[in-house]
């Protein structure tokens, strides 16, 4: 197609013109007639009995209409909400998941748990209301530490330990075997802070119900609108699923945090039938600091044994990850399938055995956070390689160029569970090292020390496993949901093109990518090509877009639609030559004939399909519409090499990024533009915690970082000029030869930032995020 | 936010005459810090007495060696004033680009956040607080933490800077808020060397150690072994106290090297 706007074409985005005019529709946009709105009423304390709620006084106020209770949703048959994926403990036995009721009932576990809900007229008698509610708690002791919480006080009755699940991957006697063979053995203790999503959007919900034809619609700020549709259906019984849409409009930012079923969506939705009306419900921004599902907190010892010549032989990783008060939709899946399988990194090491030990804590729950898992496996893998090389004394670059898997090597089997399609991880190295200007590396150095200041150099190779992912595997491991995508391509009568996709764009450019594809392929005009996504009552059942699947697995599901198009195209063209379908070529949008000079565009079939004059219909049936649902083989693999400069003022402990270069390697690239902008934002998010961001509770469970004041968001000020390029080894599994980059850069720059500073202070941790503060006191801690 | 009276008063007799008769009155500048805490329901004020349209009160001028800004000018407004250009500097490196401006001086001085960044001008520039009733030296208007000498309902007018001979403010910026961890001015005046240090303490304070140090030579290696004492200093997720005392240090030498280069 055409060289603008097909595969490959850095197209503008077409979503953009009504975001940046203001046209958006988000959740919150949407009302609908006899709306009331709702405020939640949250705990104040991290763990408490509740001896009794009072309603009464709210019940009186002006404007309320309704106060519920999480008494009256069990009442009604209204489940838990669940946790999606059961993760096995390494004696076999199932996880622990504590009850979860959406609204709590008689312990509230975690500031800002809602107790209580208001509805009302108005939003400011909704929250006079949610003040007037009086609660009588019983404060019991919190616990809050990651490293600590097993030996705590014991939150639910049915997690003794206040233990998940205690889970391994790997080969624990071959690891052993490593390390007794082992001429060097390297340790790292290291923490993965708790970061905090922050999607520019907060979470929404509007929940309507329709007496007359029973039927319940909710609009939510959902990455995933048919699980959310599924969840609240068959597990949280809030209706039929036949009686129930869902719907995502625009939405503002997800990052994982709305990939859940929260409980605000589950009460709005349900208590519109009881009140009759529809119900709104908006997060401020503090309600998003306490109750979006917070993302990484882990605690991990990390031990490498290696040969004199830096031959990595082995890898032992132990991990305590916090769950925070309850598991949330996915949560158990992060530091276990998406985090211990990723733990060979871009290296050959023959034993690996991984431990994560899930625990109970009164925090806010965590799930997925872009990555997932893999930022904490990098962190891991790639902190600790560097930490080899050093004390070593061994280039970082070469220890790594030694251990890489050669190109030559692929398919290559992990000990970790992962089966690597395809990679060339020295061609990113090579092409990061000169963009990184290494070569000049020592006279930059030299110049920070005449000015007083240390210069360090770090660097990370990530890999990920993302297109997310094969079916059966992920089932037989514990995921209750397949996890395919699905997607119709209908034609009309004038040969454009309304893709529905069970993928949802929440800033990723979906309308864009998919239909520069589907022009692409089509022959046909970029914008003839319309993308429709987020709505349960006009596309199948789909699972949504996290853990970077959009293209590789929604994509490769349009190409199988495309596909089918293009086959029934034939057909009807066929008829038209009167020839055979055989005998007829599609290209460049055209379908051809060797025994005609007259070629059909794909307008004139679709027309063709649509006034079936020229075939028999009962052999051919009329219309153009196909759909395809697409279950990949394999995960995709990503891969990097990124390079962090980093300049530390001594005095003042401050760090400045020098210098940021990734070159990544994401397979076949639809929209470079929008690739790299992904890069971008992933790189904001990856910098951001390596020396910013930091969700911190006291010890009486408070969330001392709840608002802007204390949570430090990346700045553009905060983040450098970076360098971003590419390298390609094509996907050998799926139809595009794509991989998915929504992640990698959140994944990488963790590691390569935090060792340019170890590197310019000479130490071996600084624990992230490296805040002037921290940094300061490390320093005087060496002087 | 809880419902209350908007008031909009003409002029100074007028605003506090409302803010008199009011069981609970609260004038509103520009409303970057007030508006915030209606918006999270700590204060439930009855009456929100708004001073923006009151004649003269953002007025800027400058005469007799004296720059004189009305208490309602917005940060933006004094960030683009040119006769003390270390004030004009730490006015435009306040919050952000919306919260300049709205912010006002007269807004700031009142809070007297101990993180604000005014205080630091006014105790190191030597600068009068002038009020509807009387004036205010700077050196006597801090009080403590958000407590200032105005008395209830008293209104700022305007805040007098005596022009230094040469001054520089130097500031570590808190990362998320962007308020001032530390924020240093070092001035000499006409009446010797001053020093105003904010974000280190419950409010700002003159650092008389430094101001002498710099008196007998100019120069940040004059602060070498000038001990801070920080023991009273602030310790919050952000700074301990020691990191507080150890950067009055160095934005102090910053702030030297600014003005003697
Ligand atoms: C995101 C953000 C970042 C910020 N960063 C900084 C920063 O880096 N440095 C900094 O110094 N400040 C910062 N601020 C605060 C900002 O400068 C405010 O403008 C200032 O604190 C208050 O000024 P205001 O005009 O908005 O006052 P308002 O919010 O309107 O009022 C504040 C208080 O002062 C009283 N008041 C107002 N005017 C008068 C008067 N003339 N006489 C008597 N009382 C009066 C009011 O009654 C109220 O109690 C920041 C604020 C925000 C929101």
């Amino acid at each position: 197609m055409s060289a603008e706007t097909g595969i490959g074409a850095s197209v503008l985005r077409k979503e953009d013109a009504r975001f940046i005019t203001g046209k958006g529709q988000y959740t919150d946009d949407i009302s609908v007639f006899g709306q009331t709105h709702c405020v939640f009423v949250r705990s104040p304390h991290a763990r408490a009995k509740i001896n009794g709620i009072n309603t009464d006084a709210a019940m009186a106020m002006d404007g309320v209409i309704r106060v519920f209770t999480g008494d009256e949703l069990v009442e009604d048959g209204i489940g838990d909400l669940p946790c999606g994926w059961v993760v096995n403990s390494k004696d076999g036995t199932p996880m622990v998941s504590p009850p979860h009721p959406p609204i709590a009932t008689s312990v509230v576990n975690y500031v800002g748990e809602p107790y209580a809900f208001v509805v009302a007229e108005t939003l400011q008698a909704a929250r006079d209301g949610a003040e007037a509610v009086e609660a009588d708690f019983e404060i019991l002791e919190a616990v809050v530490d990651t490293a600590t919480a097993s030996s705590s006080a014991q939150i639910h009755e049915n997690a003794p330990n206040n233990q998940a699940y205690d889970w391994e991957l790997g080969d624990r006697e071959a690891t052993d075997a490593a390390f007794a063979k082992a001429d060097h053995v390297t340790t790292l203790d290291i923490t993965n802070n708790r970061l905090i999503p922050n999607a520019i959007e907060p979470r929404a919900a509007l929940g309507s119900y329709d007496a007359a034809s029973s039927t319940y619609t909710l609009y939510t700020t959902s990455q995933n609108p048919h699980v959310e549709r599924v969840v609240l259906a068959l597990f949280v019984n809030v209706a039929p699923e036949a009686n129930l849409r869902v719907i995502s409009p625009d939405v503002g930012g997800g990052f994982g945090s709305k990939i859940f079923v929260y409980a605000e969506e589950t009460a709005v939705i349900w208590a519109s039938a009881k009140v009759g009306r529809p119900i709104k419900w908006r997060a401020d921004r503090t309600e998003s600091f306490l109750s979006d599902a917070h993302g990484r907190d882990h605690v991990t010892k990390a031990e490498l044994a290696l040969s004199s010549e830096g031959e990595m032989l082995g890898l032992r990783v132990k991990t305590i990850a916090n769950m925070g008060a309850y598991l949330s939709t996915f949560s158990s899946s992060v530091p276990t399938y998406l985090y211990g399988t990723l733990m060979a990194g871009q290296y050959k090491t023959p034993a690996i055995y991984v431990e994560t030990q899930a625990v109970f804590t009164n925090t806010a729950p965590v799930d997925a956070y872009r990555g997932a898992g893999r930022p904490e496996a990098t962190y891991v893998v790639e902190r600790i390689v560097e930490t080899a090389a050093r004390e070593l004394n061994m280039d970082p670059v070469e220890l790594r160029r030694k251990n890489f898997i050669p190109p030559d090597a692929f398919p290559y089997q992990t000990p970790v569970a992962l089966e690597y399609d395809t990679g060339n991880y020295a061609a990113s190295m090579g092409k990061a090292l000169e963009l990184a200007d290494s070569d000049g590396y020592a006279a930059r150095k030299a110049a920070s020390e005449t000015n007083g200041k240390l210069r360090g150099r770090g660097y990370s190779c990530y890999i990920e496993a993302c297109g997310i992912a094969p079916s059966q595997l992920v089932i037989s491991l514990g995921a209750g949901v397949g996890l395919f995508e699905s997607a119709e391509v209908r034609v009309d009568v004038s040969g454009s093109v309304t893709v529905m996709t069970g993928s949802h764009s929440h800033g990723q450019g979906h309308e864009t990518t998919f239909a520069q594809l589907v022009s692409d392929r089509l022959g046909i005009p970029f914008e003839s090509v319309n993308v429709i996504h987020g709505d349960t009552g006009r596309s199948d059942y789909g699972l949504g877009t996290y853990g970077s699947r959009s293209i590789a697995v929604g994509g490769s599901a349009i190409d199988r639609a495309l596909d089918k198009i293009i086959a029934k195209g034939k057909k009807i063209a066929a008829h038209m030559f009167e020839t055979t379908e055989d005998q007829v070529e599609f290209a460049e949008g055209q379908f051809s004939y060797a025994g005609s000079n007259e070629p059909k565009p794909f307008a004139e079939i679709a027309g063709a399909a649509y006034i079936p004059a020229v075939y028999p219909l009962d052999e051919l049936e009329p219309g153009l519409s196909e759909k395809a649902f697409y279950d990949p083989k394999n995960f995709t693999y990503p891969a990097g090499s990124y390079v962090c400069e980093v300049e530390i003022d001594p005095s003042t402990g401050v760090t400045e990024i020098e210098k940021f270069v990734a070159v990544d390697d994401f397979g076949n690239v639809i929209n470079p533009m929008i690739v790299e902008g992904q890069v971008h934002g992933g790189l904001a998010q990856g910098i951001g915690q390596a020396l910013l961001e930091h969700g911190i509770y006291d010890g009486d469970g408070n969330l001392s970082t709840g608002s802007y004041m204390d949570y430090a968001m990346p700045r553009a000020t905060d983040l450098p000029d970076f360098e971003v390029d590419m390298t390609s080894t094509p996907c050998t599994h799926n139809p595009l030869g794509v991989k998915g980059c929504g992640e990698a850069g959140a994944i990488g720059s963790p590691a390569a930032v935090m060792n340019a500073i170890t590197d310019a202070l000479g130490v071996k941790d600084v624990p992230m995020p490296a805040t002037p503060h921290t940094v300061w006191e490390t320093i005087q801690q060496g002087a | 936010m809880y419902t209350f009276n908007f008031r909009r008063a003409s002029n100074l007799d007028e605003a506090q005459q409302i803010h008199q008769s009011s069981s609970d009155a609260v004038y509103v500048a520009g409303g970057m810090t007030l508006i915030p805490s209606l918006k999270l329901r700590l204060a439930n004020p009855d009456d929100v007495v708004d001073l923006s349209q009151i004649d003269g009160l953002g007025s800027i001028s400058s005469a007799d060696g004296v720059v004189s800004i009305g208490a309602m000018a917005r940060h933006c407004e004094v960030a683009a004033t040119s006769d003390i250009p270390a004030l004009a500097a730490l006015a435009n490196r306040i919050g952000d680009a919306q919260v300049r401006n709205r912010g006002t001086i007269g807004g700031s001085l009142a809070n007297n956040d101990p993180a604000a960044d005014y205080p630091a001008a006014v105790l190191g520039l030597g600068a009068i607080v002038h009020t509807n009733a009387r004036a205010i030296a700077g050196d006597d208007f801090f009080v403590d933490l958000f407590e200032t000498a105005l008395d209830e309902g008293e209104i700022i007018t305007r805040v007098d800077f005596p022009i230094p001979r040469r001054a520089a403010y130097a500031k570590f910026a808190n990362q998320a808020s962007k308020y001032a961890v530390v924020g240093v001015m070092v001035a000499e005046t006409d009446a010797g060397i001053r020093v105003g240090v904010t974000g280190a303490a419950a409010c700002a304070f003159r650092l008389t150690s430094f101001e002498e140090a710099l008196s007998t030579n100019m120069s940040a290696s004059a602060l070498d072994g000038v001990e801070v004492d920080s023991s009273d200093f602030n310790s919050d997720l952000h700074a301990s106290a020691a990191y507080r005392g150890s950067l009055v240090t160095v934005m102090a030498k910053q702030a030297v090297d600014q003005l003697t280069t």
